[in-house]
């Protein structure tokens, strides 16, 4: 602990020496200090002091300060979309399994890591999606037009990660393969998925991708919304796969089939194990790119998180609360997504950091 | 990742001939296999242009490129040349080519320097603007990039005054709710004898340039060149000036009745797009000019400190030259990436490629099979096009400098 406050003092007198070093730095650090002062307490004042925390929504109108009292109303649509009110624990199932697998993931004391990631790519997402879906006993049939909010976020990144990574991973080996017919097809499709931004695609699997399957087949937009982020991040991860794979020193290889050890095993017991450690901050990147991603399916007319808010600050009930409301709007929303998003890559840096002291 | 792709391919062979055991097995298995793969990859294409045909022929759809001769019929808000409801498919295909590459153009201007700015200024001495800095890139980078275009859209732009009560900077520029207003540069009388000056002072430069290189290499004197040649660019044009008169005239908006006359007006859209993208992107590029200082290794300037060199010239000769070799690539992806993100514009009905053609055009025609190869083959075009020069840069440079 005092080695800890050392440490800290130690810093934080550097820390003021740098920003005092000159005369120029110091007045610029003054500056830059009485701006950030002003900002930060102006933000404070707006996001607790002036802020309203009861209706009614016109009363947000000429409040100087959030309107969190907006939050409260959509709360329920924020989190569950349209999905009906008595089968929403389906959806806290849902909630749950995700942070239960992130907390197993991050733990540094947890075993098994690998296989709890297989069944979390392979097992659980079919088994939530009926679990959702329903429509066998006795569970009622939600149709995924109903799912929105967070739900449908949740939803359609976790169909994404967990259908990107075996797809970016084949796409990856057969890029790596001296099969020139499968090399050829793998780094065409990578090049075409990679050079074609999600927006476009997205259009091309609501618009097209009807017309090329069997007529009377219909999947549903959110069916082919994931199709379309699985292909587009699978391209992604393939990359990231590639140069986990190309790290790989050629004597392994050469060790594994000195050995005796077939294709898969070299592959599942010598490469993969190797290629996952290198590879896992690069993945947990394209991993924020996804939840990042998921917002898009808006201009395709799905109801996730970001859109139930937007939506509401659209609401006649709520334009009239004015700026105020569109504000404690778009800052909750970002707020949860900057949680989520910098929480990972910081888990990534921090993986980062460890490869490069063990190398 | 794409860029490094080729460079690193003639090194990757000799890897493959171990990897590849993985996918082969013997010879005759391989060829059996690829076959397989092929057939079973026709069948599918096969299989797929059966059922479009038999659902276009069931939707009566025309097919075919046709349509591109055909008038389109919509109004485009925005357009850099000529274009009416009765200008052809083809014509509103230029328009939201140009509305998207001119988005990207203004995009990309703003986020390099800012970019570079926060580069800088996250290895600044100065703690607290390091911090700062710091974040900036943490807050933007981890934001979806729809979010931050839909409050700078909807929660920042909107909002803003009528055009009566617009917020102005030296009575030039005016900033309101229908969008940004500018000065609209005219050509002026002076402006072909100006053009030609320019052209005139580019070509003595460089001449002067030369000149002055080859002396230098035979004197051995240390002036650098940059004044002659800045002279010899600036005096052509200045002259053709004070002969002909100023180049361009602005033409300042000028408010009249409840809306502006005059001025070039930048669409909401527009602004909030070149906004959201530009403050995004410039996050990345900060990074990327961060980790471009980091891979000049201290020992360089302590070296060329020991040299007796100012620290102007060690910037100048030994840090940025080699900054700028491990920042470009990187760059070049960036831009490609700001180029993929205008699709964001259909959100939020910016007249891209995507959203009048991916959305319009493919409600209007119902062709949605070729409106869409030819909205993915642009993307695919300009972005195989810029991979293609980073490729390029890469190579050149591996052989210059490795």
């Amino acid at each position: 602990m005092s080695a800890l406050g050392l440490g800290l003092r130690y810093r934080a007198r550097s820390f003021l020496r740098s920003c005092i070093s000159t005369p120029v730095n110091a007045v610029l650090s003054l500056g830059l200090a009485l701006a950030l002062a002003y900002w930060l307490v102006s933000l404070l004042e707006w996001a607790l002091v002036h802020a309203r925390w009861s209706g009614p929504a016109a009363a947000c109108r000429d409040a100087p300060g959030a309107c969190w009292y907006f939050i409260e109303q959509r709360w329920p649509l924020i989190l569950y979309g349209g999905y009906p009110e008595g089968e929403c624990w389906r959806v806290d199932v849902l909630f749950g399994l995700v942070l239960a697998a992130g907390a197993l993931l991050l733990s540094r004391r947890v075993k098994y890591k690998g296989r709890i990631g297989v069944f979390l790519i392979l097992v659980a997402p079919p088994l939530t999606a009926l679990l959702l879906l329903g429509g066998f006993g006795g569970l009622a049939y939600v149709p995924t037009t109903r799912w929105g909010g967070l739900m449908l976020t949740v939803a359609l990144g976790g169909a994404a990660l967990a259908g990107s990574l075996p797809v970016g991973l084949a796409l990856a080996l057969c890029r790596r393969s001296d099969l020139p017919v499968i090399r050829g097809l793998a780094v065409g499709l990578i090049e075409c998925l990679r050079g074609v931004p999600l927006v476009p695609l997205l259009f091309l699997a609501m618009t097209v991708l009807p017309l090329l399957l069997p007529p009377g087949t219909d999947p549903p937009p959110l069916l082919r919304a994931v199709g379309a982020f699985i292909l587009f991040n699978g391209a992604g991860m393939a990359e990231v796969f590639r140069g986990g794979l190309q790290a790989i020193p050629k004597g392994q290889f050469e060790a594994a089939r000195g050995l005796g050890l077939s294709a898969p095993k070299t592959l599942a017991l010598v490469i993969l194990p190797q290629a996952i450690a290198i590879v896992t901050p690069g993945l947990l990147n394209v991993a924020v790119a996804i939840v990042k991603e998921t917002t898009v399916i808006l201009i395709i007319g799905l109801h996730d998180f970001f859109d139930e808010i937007v939506a509401g600050l659209a609401d006649p009930q709520w334009l009239q609360g004015g700026v105020g409301v569109l504000n404690t709007g778009y800052f909750f929303a970002a707020l949860v997504y900057w949680a989520v998003c910098f929480g990972l890559s910081r888990v990534s840096a921090r993986l980062e950091l460890a490869k490069e002291r063990r190398a | 990742m794409a860029a490094s792709s080729t460079r690193r391919r003639s090194g990757e062979r000799g890897r493959d001939a171990s990897a590849s055991r993985i996918l082969t097995g013997r010879r005759l298995a391989a060829g059996a296999a690829q076959a397989a793969v092929l057939a079973a990859a026709a069948v599918v294409v096969w299989l797929a242009a059966g059922n479009a045909a038999a659902n276009l022929g069931r939707l009566g759809v025309n097919t075919g490129f046709g349509f591109l001769g055909r008038p389109a019929g919509f109004a485009i808000s925005q357009r850099l040349i000529d274009y009416s409801e009765s200008s052809t498919y083809l014509r509103a295909l230029e328009v939201a080519v140009l509305n998207t590459l001119i988005l990207a153009a203004v995009s990309i201007a703003l986020a390099t320097p800012l970019g570079f700015a926060l580069g800088l200024a996250r290895r600044s001495p100065n703690g607290l603007l390091r911090a700062l800095a710091t974040g900036y890139v943490e807050l933007l980078r981890n934001l979806p990039l729809l979010l931050q275009l839909f409050f700078w859209y909807v929660a920042v732009l909107r909002p803003l005054p009528s055009p009566r009560a617009s917020l102005s900077l030296l009575g030039a520029v005016f900033l309101n709710v229908r969008g940004l207003i500018l000065p609209r540069p005219l050509a002026a009388p002076g402006f072909d004898a100006v053009l030609v000056g320019l052209v005139l002072g580019i070509a003595l430069a460089i001449a002067a340039a030369r000149w002055i290189r080859r002396r230098r290499a035979l004197r051995g004197d240390t002036a650098a060149p940059w004044l002659a040649v800045l002279a010899a660019v600036a005096a052509p044009p200045l002259l053709a000036v004070a002969v002909a008169g100023p180049p361009i005239q602005w033409e300042l908006p000028a408010l009249q009745g409840f809306n502006f006359s005059g001025g070039l007006v930048v669409q909401p859209e527009l602004v909030a797009m070149a906004l959201a993208l530009s403050l995004y992107s410039a996050a990345y590029i900060a990074e990327i000019v961060r980790a471009g200082i980091d891979a000049v290794s201290r020992g360089q300037v302590e070296a060329a400190r020991a040299l007796g060199l100012r620290s102007r010239t060690i910037n100048a000769k030994i840090v940025v030259p080699q900054a700028l070799r491990v920042i470009v690539p990187p760059l070049g992806n960036e831009y490609l990436r700001l180029f993929r993100n205008t699709t964001l514009a259909a959100a939020i009905g910016y007249p891209d490629l995507t959203l009048i053609f991916a959305g319009t055009a493919v409600n209007q025609t119902a062709q949605a099979v070729e409106v869409m190869l030819i909205v993915c083959g642009c993307y695919l075009a300009i972005n195989l096009a810029v991979s293609a020069g980073i490729n390029a840069y890469n190579r050149r440079i591996g052989r210059s400098y490795r």
